[in-house]
């Protein structure tokens, strides 16, 4: 039992990781039909600056980190925005262009942190609390655990707030059924764009956070391989779907704990592909399609 | 006098893929009334609304009251006051009624009193998601959206496509309610309803536009519609 809980509550927390990651992609691409493949980039970058920071500031790992991660996110976010505005406006209509763009951004901007900071492992600052454990139902389960998935939680919910609620919610949710209707209406869609970019970037750089605690460390290929798996989500959950991404996002965290243990190490990534697979057998457009909620 | 129009196409073209859709459509919409614009299927009625709008791309000029508008971004050019009703309604079926109003408005000082004196049924179906609507009021729903800000020029694409005639009679019924309030430029195949409604008629053919001239003169000469739009006229 106490060794199902620590998988399940380390499942959520992977899980939470890859919605972080894949929240962006999904209303990106359900909005403007970009595929972005340098969003992983912004995961590292965010990760990064937030590992930078937190070595320059003073104060205990607490203060190191929680200072760190607001620069994260704003570098993740200014990134992002800048990636929309300079490389990807001029590309609206030529997808295949796009696709270039965002992938030789991914390896440029890997090759730039690889050049600046080296291929070693970089220790992310991780105050003890985190490391520590609690006990749930005869589980040990370390506390950033928990920290993770509340995390995407409130990023979630706020999320799902912001799509009702605001102007921009509205926009995002209409432009993602039919983009040309909404300018036909006489709304500017580039705003929302720009700011949809921003938040994917500011959510990708969240996950390179949570990603260091998880991990401890940062390293230039953490974007990359993680944004496999947030690709695979937001295939699973539907592109434009907020709710399905966090589904899919929770089904892949848990199937890949439960297959590496209960199967066979290394079997994690197979069971996931294997579900993507029947899922686009019986689901061809996903679980939740086209739909920003 | 010379009358200043509203509206003037001049030699648009508009290739969609390996077609040469519009091939130099030029016409004029004068303010005030309904212009219809009439063909058989797939002459360009809809892709010259389309290309009006930058939807498409074109080449050719397209100017309301004498400023350009091919230069400029789609929703800017609503933005000057041009409001759309696309063929088959294109309501955001994930959105509420409420929503979907609520995307259109433009600078404060929407016309709800007029939309739900008009429908009166969009104001019980508020909350209703718009997917789950019937045809006739995603049609009013789409209408509604156009007539919500004070546009001086309406661009309505089949309006009447695939509805029972009682709301065909009600879609009528707002139109030219709406054409007190705007000039119209009508696509429409029901010719009862262009008939009722429109003052000006376009015909394309190939392209390019082969008739224009007042709509009563146009439809009580049954040859002529029927060489021209291949169906016989009589309203029907």
């Amino acid at each position: 039992m106490d060794t199902f809980v620590l998988l399940t509550v380390t499942g959520l927390g992977l899980g939470a990781m890859y919605f972080l990651i894949a929240s962006g992609l999904s209303l990106i691409y359900g909005l403007m039909g970009v595929l972005n493949f340098a969003h992983g980039a912004f995961l590292t970058v965010g990760a990064y600056a937030t590992w930078w920071t937190s070595t320059h500031v003073g104060g205990g790992p607490g203060t190191k980190l929680l200072v760190g991660a607001v620069v994260g996110l704003a570098v993740g976010a200014v990134l992002a925005a800048l990636v929309e505005l300079v490389l990807i406006r001029p590309l609206y209509r030529r997808p295949v262009e796009q696709v270039l763009v965002t992938v030789g951004l991914a390896l440029a901007l890997g090759a730039l942190v690889q050049a600046i900071w080296g291929l070693d492992a970089r220790t992310f600052p991780v105050p003890s609390w985190l490391v520590d454990t609690t006990t749930l139902f005869g589980a040990s389960i370390p506390n950033d655990r928990f920290v993770e998935i509340a995390t995407a939680a409130f990023v979630l919910v706020g999320l799902l707030a912001f799509l009702r609620y605001t102007r921009y919610g509205l926009i995002i949710r209409a432009g993602v059924e039919n983009r040309a209707m909404v300018t036909a209406l006489g709304v500017d869609v580039r705003k929302a764009f720009t700011l949809v970019f921003a938040l994917g970037g500011m959510a990708a750089a969240l996950a390179g956070v949570l990603s260091g605690v998880y991990f401890s460390t940062v390293d230039p290929g953490r974007g990359t391989s993680l944004l496999i798996y947030a690709f695979i989500v937001v295939v699973i959950g539907g592109f434009g779907s907020i709710g399905g991404t966090a589904v899919a996002a929770v089904v892949v965290g848990l199937i890949q704990q439960y297959a590496n243990y209960y199967a066979s190490s290394g079997l994690g990534d197979l069971a996931v592909v294997l579900l993507l697979a029947l899922v686009l057998l019986a689901r061809p457009a996903g679980l939740a399609p086209k739909v920003a909620h | 006098m010379n009358v200043v129009p509203l509206i003037r196409v001049h030699d648009l073209h508009v290739h969609l893929g390996e077609s040469h859709v519009l091939q130099g459509v030029s016409f004029e919409v004068p303010e005030g009334g309904v212009t219809a614009l009439l063909g058989r299927n797939g002459v360009g009625k809809t892709t010259t609304l389309r290309a009006m709008l930058g939807l498409v791309g074109r080449r050719g000029s397209v100017t309301l009251r004498g400023e350009e508008l091919t230069r400029l971004p789609t929703h800017a050019i609503v933005r000057r006051g041009v409001g759309y009703v696309p063929e088959d309604r294109d309501v955001f079926a994930g959105l509420t009624v409420d929503e979907n109003l609520r995307l259109s408005e433009r600078n404060g000082g929407a016309r709800y009193e007029l939309v739900y004196e008009l429908f009166p049924e969009l104001r019980t179906r508020g909350g209703q998601r718009a997917g789950t609507l019937s045809g006739g009021q995603q049609q009013m729903v789409a209408i509604a959206r156009a007539l919500l800000n004070e546009n001086p020029l309406l661009l309505v694409d089949e309006p009447t496509k695939g509805l029972a005639p009682l709301l065909v009679t009600e879609v009528a019924a707002a139109l030219e309610r709406a054409a007190e309030l705007a000039t119209v430029v009508l696509v429409e195949q029901n010719l009862a309803v262009v008939e009722r409604v429109a003052q000006q008629v376009v015909v394309l053919d190939g392209g390019r536009v082969v008739h224009t001239g007042p709509a009563a003169e146009l439809l009580r000469d049954r040859a002529r519609i029927q060489a021209l739009l291949g169906v016989h006229g009589g309203g029907h």
